[in-house]
């Protein structure tokens, strides 16, 4: 495969970027006084700014060019991804969630436990966190370097340490301040990047009606090709898409992931706060149709024999990974190259600030702080911050070299996100709902929820047991499992945090004021217009959300 | 200019200046390429991208960059 091949103008457009990012770190800095300016953003964003922020740290180069290639797998099905996997968790944590999240004590998720349980539980969910963190954005840079090596030819070494040096130098110099000052300028760089590439290819496959039709139907459609598990690709039936992906993962990552609230909390009031993931749906549905269709106009370009298209083929097998590169260079023109190549590293430099902003956060305030040195000081806590960034940059360099001497890694590495998610979604959202949940009774739940997980998990990868015996009905696939091990560790973990709390001790009621609904009044939104309600842009939301899921049935 | 700790741009300002900066090369290399083509196997390259995609982002940035030049305090 010859590899894209860069002009003047593209090399500019790559300069002007980097350059941007580091300019913004060091201009930031003075404005970087205080530990809440540093880990929160100063929390003076508006919701729109917070919004964009929280989508952007959605929008890392694994989540694109992986849906993409789904897209190109499986065709629209996938984009049940950014519709029944996405928006009611989305729309849950704007309407219900974030009032008690934003607090003027808690500065991250694990600090919502310790407020609401208690210091064993917020350590025990800020190291696995902290541990999730780390292997995540090794796996984003080795990524990163696989990409920039296979399409444009530069050397595995210099992609990891120059990516990974930009992304230190401006998170370190202004933290949160600057990785959403550069989030907000990549969000509108990976739109510019692949915005063109779906439309480029419905003109060229002759208009939408035409590639559309080119397609059959188990690429067209959503829900009718779910009756049974056999009769779409992905071999995913309706209870899998809806309790496995709509519950299980999707809630798991978009209602308890601090990397994606953590730019809700930079918002200057609660009300902003909560509509920061509201106003970010928009933009996760409409990203669907652009990620998905780019995946689509790839696959429909494949299946055409005139169109001289194809895909890289890795250890025999089609990658599908490869339909975004491969689209730009098939569609771009010098200028939009340089756009296109710029889009990727922002996207993957997003993912790696998002890990690294949120990692140096919990270390600082629910480890360091919580365990270490209770009484540091805010410039201290500054420069501790500093320093975790440092190190988990380091941290995330071994990672990714890791990654590269183990390429099946990968997939185990992946699935620490659901060990960890779901059952610190399910005593999150007891410890939001239900105020008879103790202290002990969510520790146990968490943690005997995270090892039969793992346990699953492995059982499942050492052939102990068959990917049907995890779900109803007995037949699944390997994804399907995913989904279903999700929402059995989130049930484990309720069931036994309900249990433990029958028998514990727990907390008073007035201690819970403003962290559990039915001790906490609404009183953000009672005095707004109805155009500045949360509840008002999430129905809207909500209709679209119907509408399309109608529409493409 | 932005020249206190306690005033700070908006970041729709930034955004639409570094929009102008990319939108700008990208508009050059497209003007570029068509007065002086080069041989390159691309699908549609009649409709000169480059340049439409140029001046889109050009466009946006003027807009942002002109609306948010206000300091606002921090």
């Amino acid at each position: 495969m010859h590899t894209i091949s860069m002009t003047v103008f593209d090399w500019a457009i790559l300069v002007v970027y980097l350059g941007f990012v580091v300019w913004v770190g060091f201009y930031l800095k003075k404005f970087t006084k205080t530990d809440k300016d540093y880990f929160l953003a100063g929390r003076r964003n508006s919701a729109f700014v917070a919004g964009v922020a929280f989508m952007s740290a959605n929008m890392g180069a694994l989540e694109v060019v992986g849906y993409a290639g789904q897209g190109a797998e499986y065709g629209l099905f996938a984009l049940h991804f950014y519709l029944i996997g996405a928006i009611p968790a989305i729309l849950f944590l704007g309407v219900f969630m974030m009032r008690f999240y934003y607090n003027n004590r808690i500065k991250s998720t694990p600090g919502y436990l310790k407020e609401r349980y208690d210091e064993k539980t917020r350590v025990l969910n800020a190291i696995s966190f902290a541990v999730m963190t780390v292997l995540s954005s090794g796996i984003s840079l080795y990524a990163l370097a696989l990409v920039l090596k296979t399409f444009l030819g530069w050397n595995w070494d210099l992609s990891i340490w120059l990516s990974a040096g930009f992304v230190a130098l401006y998170i370190t110099l202004s933290g949160l301040l600057s990785a959403i000052f550069t989030e907000v300028i990549q969000f509108f760089l990976i739109w510019g990047g692949i915005l063109l590439l779906p439309i480029l290819g419905i003109i060229d496959l002759g208009g939408p009606t035409k590639a559309f039709a080119s397609l059959p139907q188990v690429y067209t459609h959503l829900w009718s090709i779910t009756g049974s598990a056999a009769d779409n690709p992905m071999k995913l039936g309706w209870p899998a898409l809806i309790f496995g992906l709509g519950f299980g993962i999707s809630f798991g990552y978009w209602t308890t992931d601090f990397l994606i609230i953590q730019r809700a909390f930079s918002a200057k009031d609660v009300r902003s706060a909560r509509m920061a993931p509201i106003i970010s749906s928009y933009f996760k549905i409409l990203l669907g149709f652009v990620v998905v269709g780019s995946g689509m106009v790839g696959l429909a370009l494949m299946r055409d024999p005139n169109s001289g298209f194809t895909l890289l083929h890795t250890g025999g097998k089609i990658n599908y990974d490869s339909v975004i590169p491969l689209l730009m260079m098939r569609f771009f023109p010098p200028g939009l190259v340089g756009v296109g190549v710029t889009a990727l590293i922002a996207m993957f430099m997003a993912g790696q600030a998002g890990n690294m902003s949120a990692f140096n956060t919990v270390w600082t305030y629910d480890i360091y702080q919580s365990v270490i040195n209770k009484n540091a000081s805010e410039k201290h806590l500054i420069w501790m911050g500093r320093v975790a960034t440092v190190v988990g940059i380091l941290l995330s360099i071994v990672g990714a070299y890791w990654a590269r001497s183990m390429p099946t890694i990968i997939d185990y590495l992946q699935a620490i996100a659901s060990w960890i998610l779901a059952p610190a979604v399910a005593v999150i959202l007891l410890g939001m709902f239900v105020k008879w949940i103790s202290p002990d009774g969510a520790f146990w739940g968490m943690l005997i929820g995270t090892l039969v997980s793992f346990a699953m998990f492995m059982a499942l990868e050492l052939g102990w047991i068959t990917p049907g015996a995890i779900a109803p009905g007995g037949e699944a696939s390997a994804m399907a499992a995913n989904f279903w091990r999700a929402l059995w560790a989130w049930l484990i973990s309720s069931g036994i945090a309900m249990a433990v709390s029958l028998f514990t001790e727990k907390r008073p009621e007035a201690e819970l004021v403003g962290l559990v609904r039915g001790l906490t009044r609404e009183t953000e939104v009672e005095q707004v217009p109805l155009l500045k309600k949360p509840i008002f842009w999430a129905s809207v939301t909500t209709v679209i959300f119907i509408v399309l899921n109608i529409v493409f049935w | 200019m932005i020249d206190s700790a306690t005033q700070m741009k908006p970041i729709w300002y930034f955004v639409g200046w570094v929009l102008i900066a990319i939108g700008v090369l990208v508009f050059a290399a497209g003007v570029y390429y068509m007065l002086f083509p080069i041989d390159l196997d691309i699908a549609l390259r009649g409709m000169h991208m480059s340049i439409w995609w140029g001046a889109i982002l050009i466009l946006g940035g003027v807009l942002l960059t002109v609306f948010n030049r206000k300091p606002v305090n921090v």
